[in-house]
């Protein structure tokens, strides 16, 4: 039995789309989901756009069949999961070890903003209720309860790499006989306080982001959810339904540089897609695609093309950011990637990097802009973040 | 994995202090000021929050006794993050209605703002994870450990906890009703057979290595997780099961270390235990001296590796011969832990 680990199942909810088919059409589409604010209440609400799910709590509760009282998080991690599990044709979860591994980067916090309003006037006021779920695992076990994968429960918060990191720790488990199956990825809703944050270091986009342009001027912040299901081989070989593709790599690097700001040479990026390459034993020219971290600020754009044009100079492979449609999703960026990644594969699609016009003036290679439908058989996909946390995984054709 | 060098930022000193702890009159153990000026420069520490000033202090301490310059890999847990720099920056977000904010407290909230900040002390770009759930936090990143050895992918982990009280935080967990309201001596802890438990908070690293060096403290053996874990034989079950699946019984373990806080609801798991599968087997507790947090099976692992390493009980001169020790814990009856350490 090979060391393989398969991707089995996908579900995802973000700006464009509340599941998998619905943000596939999207993607072809070129149906962004950046505009001004519906759900959230903030301050900035004319003034910065931003990549909402388009269902408000009790909708997302109805959607999931769980009290809207519960964190946003937690919907929408409920909804991307469920989907991911019943995607797969597993008949009976029962049979294996089953973990959830999940991500956030904030937790509960879209409720503890409320809870905190009341008890900053007074330390006994404000609803507990909209507290107790603040802490970041809080959501993950609301959720492994529900999908009933509590083998190994556990979440990773490492800013925006976060979910990617939630993955091929989900594969580690596999490959090490803790887990047979690992639903895996990660959750983050949309909050005024991560908004402010990201507003206080100006690198919000006032109009809707233009990763990888040479007049780029921020990044639009998302929310949303999603999931792979990771599977060994010995599971998928009692399915029916054949795996997306397999997820062949993956590197965790550190770019030791600073808080928040990537080196101008991306060394954590370079280190982490070279990581990558390495362990999957695939040459440079077999990557097809890389879908990038792409945030569409001038410091993350301008440090991963540094770091590609170190590693793939002078033949690039086809590349794109997605986050100008979804925006950044932060601590479930690494998933909703790792789903777009699976379905380039299964589709034969790379998608279009939307809004890009002008090449960035010292980086000999410019994304893509239109849809392109060829084989893909290898795809390369970034999440670096805060705390110098850089991640690569990569995705392969079975 | 060999257990080759400690860092431990806690309310107490250490472990040789033991036997003449820092004793508490409130609900609030609050952690030693941590002094990182050896380790970092006055003007970068001066802006740093209180927990990634114990993360770092007890990560650099560690690297010194290690001797050693960069570990090939960096995993922690923190159940709550950076609380102090996130309570700051919700409530300047709160009372200035989104206006006027600065980034520093924003930047410094993100969960993995402690092993961050250690990899850019360290300048190492090596392998670096977070986790942040709850009372698992701490034994995922030791399996995370596990694994990269077991993988060939390190050799050296630096592996740690951190978590902070804040006087917001505080006031919060109080309103759950989680803690004893009169303490007159943290020492006295189980002796009240009350409901509630004291807070507690700390940072504790570990430099983990794959072979033996000539200094270990012990080996840490293996750590397992269990969630929500249905009466009493289900434990019973989980523990023979890790054990054995480690060559031993239970009749091999020489000490055991239990998660006892003081509330006599959370303590009956332990007692029942105590009635069954650890009888007759040395027991002893540790939150008196650190308190009840998520993260706080650190502190265990950090008492089990003094235990081992000196053959000797806190609060007890007499040498004993302790080869195996058994760390379970659990918090709140939701997460359920196992550590098993052995001398070397």
């Amino acid at each position: 039995m090979s060391n393989n680990i398969y991707i089995q199942g996908l579900g995802i909810i973000s700006a464009i789309g509340n599941n998998v088919q619905e943000c596939l059409d999207a993607l072809q589409n070129r149906a962004d989901g950046i505009a001004e604010m519906r759900y959230m209440q903030s301050a900035h609400k004319h003034e910065l756009p931003v990549a909402e799910v388009k269902k408000s709590n009790r909708q997302l509760a109805e959607m999931a069949g769980m009290p809207a009282s519960l964190t946003r998080t937690a919907l929408l991690s409920a909804i991307a999961a469920k989907e991911a599990l019943a995607d797969t044709a597993i008949e009976n979860i029962a049979d294996w070890k089953v973990g959830f591994i999940s991500a956030n980067t904030v937790g509960g916090m879209d409720k503890t903003e409320d809870f905190y309003k009341e008890f900053l006037q007074d330390t006994s006021k404000g609803k507990l209720r909209d507290i107790a779920n603040h802490e970041c695992g809080s959501a993950t076990e609301i959720v492994a309860e529900q999908l009933g994968a509590t083998d190994y429960i556990t979440t990773i918060s490492t800013a925006c790499s976060s979910s990617a990191n939630s993955i091929f720790y989900g594969a580690r488990l596999i490959r090490n006989g803790i887990l047979d199956i690992a639903i895996a990825g990660g959750a983050d809703a949309l909050t005024k306080f991560t908004l402010n944050g990201f507003n206080t270091l100006m690198i919000l986009d006032k109009e809707p982001c233009k990763p990888f342009d040479e007049n780029r001027k921020g990044l639009n912040l998302g929310e949303g959810a999603a999931y792979v299901v990771l599977v060994s081989e010995r599971v998928m070989k009692t399915l029916s339904k054949q795996p997306y593709c397999k997820l062949s790599a993956y590197c965790n690097a550190n770019d030791a540089y600073h808080q928040t700001a990537s080196s101008p040479d991306g060394t954590g990026s370079y280190l982490a897609m070279k990581g990558a390459l390495e362990r999957s034993g695939l040459r440079l020219a077999d990557i097809d695609y890389i879908n990038l971290h792409g945030t569409g600020t001038q410091n993350n754009d301008s440090a991963e093309g540094t770091a590609i044009k170190r590693l793939f100079d002078p033949h690039y492979p086809k590349l794109s950011s997605t986050k100008a449609y979804t925006g950044h999703t932060l601590g479930a960026s690494g998933g909703v990637e790792a789903v777009f990644a699976s379905l380039a594969i299964k589709h034969g699609l790379i998608y279009p990097n939307l809004r890009f016009e002008t090449q960035i003036a010292d980086q000999p290679f410019a994304p893509e802009t239109q849809l392109i439908r060829q084989d893909v058989k290898n795809v390369l996909s970034n999440s670096f973040g805060f705390g110098g946390n850089c991640s690569s995984l990569i995705f392969s054709k079975v | 994995m060999y257990i080759q060098a400690l860092g431990n930022i806690s309310p107490q000193t250490d472990f040789n202090q033991l036997s003449q702890t820092v004793e508490y009159t409130s609900n609030h153990l609050k952690a030693a000021d941590a002094d990182i000026t050896e380790f970092v420069n006055p003007n970068i520490a001066r802006r740093m929050g209180r927990i990634i000033k114990m993360g770092v202090a007890a990560a650099m301490a560690c690297m010194k006794e290690a001797g050693l310059e960069k570990p090939d890999a960096i995993t922690m847990g923190t159940a709550y993050g950076c609380l102090e720099d996130t309570g700051v920056f919700l409530k300047k977000l709160v009372e200035q209605n989104e206006t006027m904010l600065t980034p520093t407290n924003f930047i410094q909230s993100t969960h993995n703002t402690v092993s961050g900040q250690i990899a850019l002390l360290l300048k190492t770009h090596c392998y670096n994870n977070t986790f942040v759930h709850r009372g698992f936090s701490f034994e995922s990143a030791l399996q995370d450990a596990i694994m990269l050895m077991n993988e060939n992918d390190a050799e050296h982990v630096l592996v740690g906890a951190a978590d902070e009280i804040t006087d917001a935080s505080h006031k919060i967990l109080n309103r759950f009703d989680l803690y004893k309201n009169n303490v007159a001596n943290s020492e006295e802890l189980f002796s009240q057979h009350t409901k509630g438990t004291i807070a507690g908070e700390g940072a504790v690293f570990f430099l983990m290595n794959k072979k033996a060096s000539e200094n270990d403290y012990a080996i840490l053996i293996d750590v397992t997780m269990f969630y929500k874990p249905i009466g009493s034989n289900a434990i019973i079950d989980r523990i023979n099961k890790f054990l054995s699946l480690n060559g031993l019984s239970i009749n091999d373990v020489d000490v055991i270390i239990n998660g006892k806080n003081g509330d006599v609801q959370n303590d009956k798991v332990y007692s029942q235990l105590e009635e069954n599968v650890f009888s007759d087997k040395t027991s002893i507790s540790y939150k008196q001296w650190c308190g009840e947090f998520p993260t706080s099976s650190a502190y265990a692992l950090w008492l089990a590796a003094n235990i081992a390493k000196h053959q000797q009980l806190p609060s007890d001169k007499a040498v004993k011969t302790i080869k195996h020790i058994l760390i379970y814990n659990h918090y709140q009856n939701i997460h359920h832990t196992l550590q098993l350490v052995t001398a070397c």
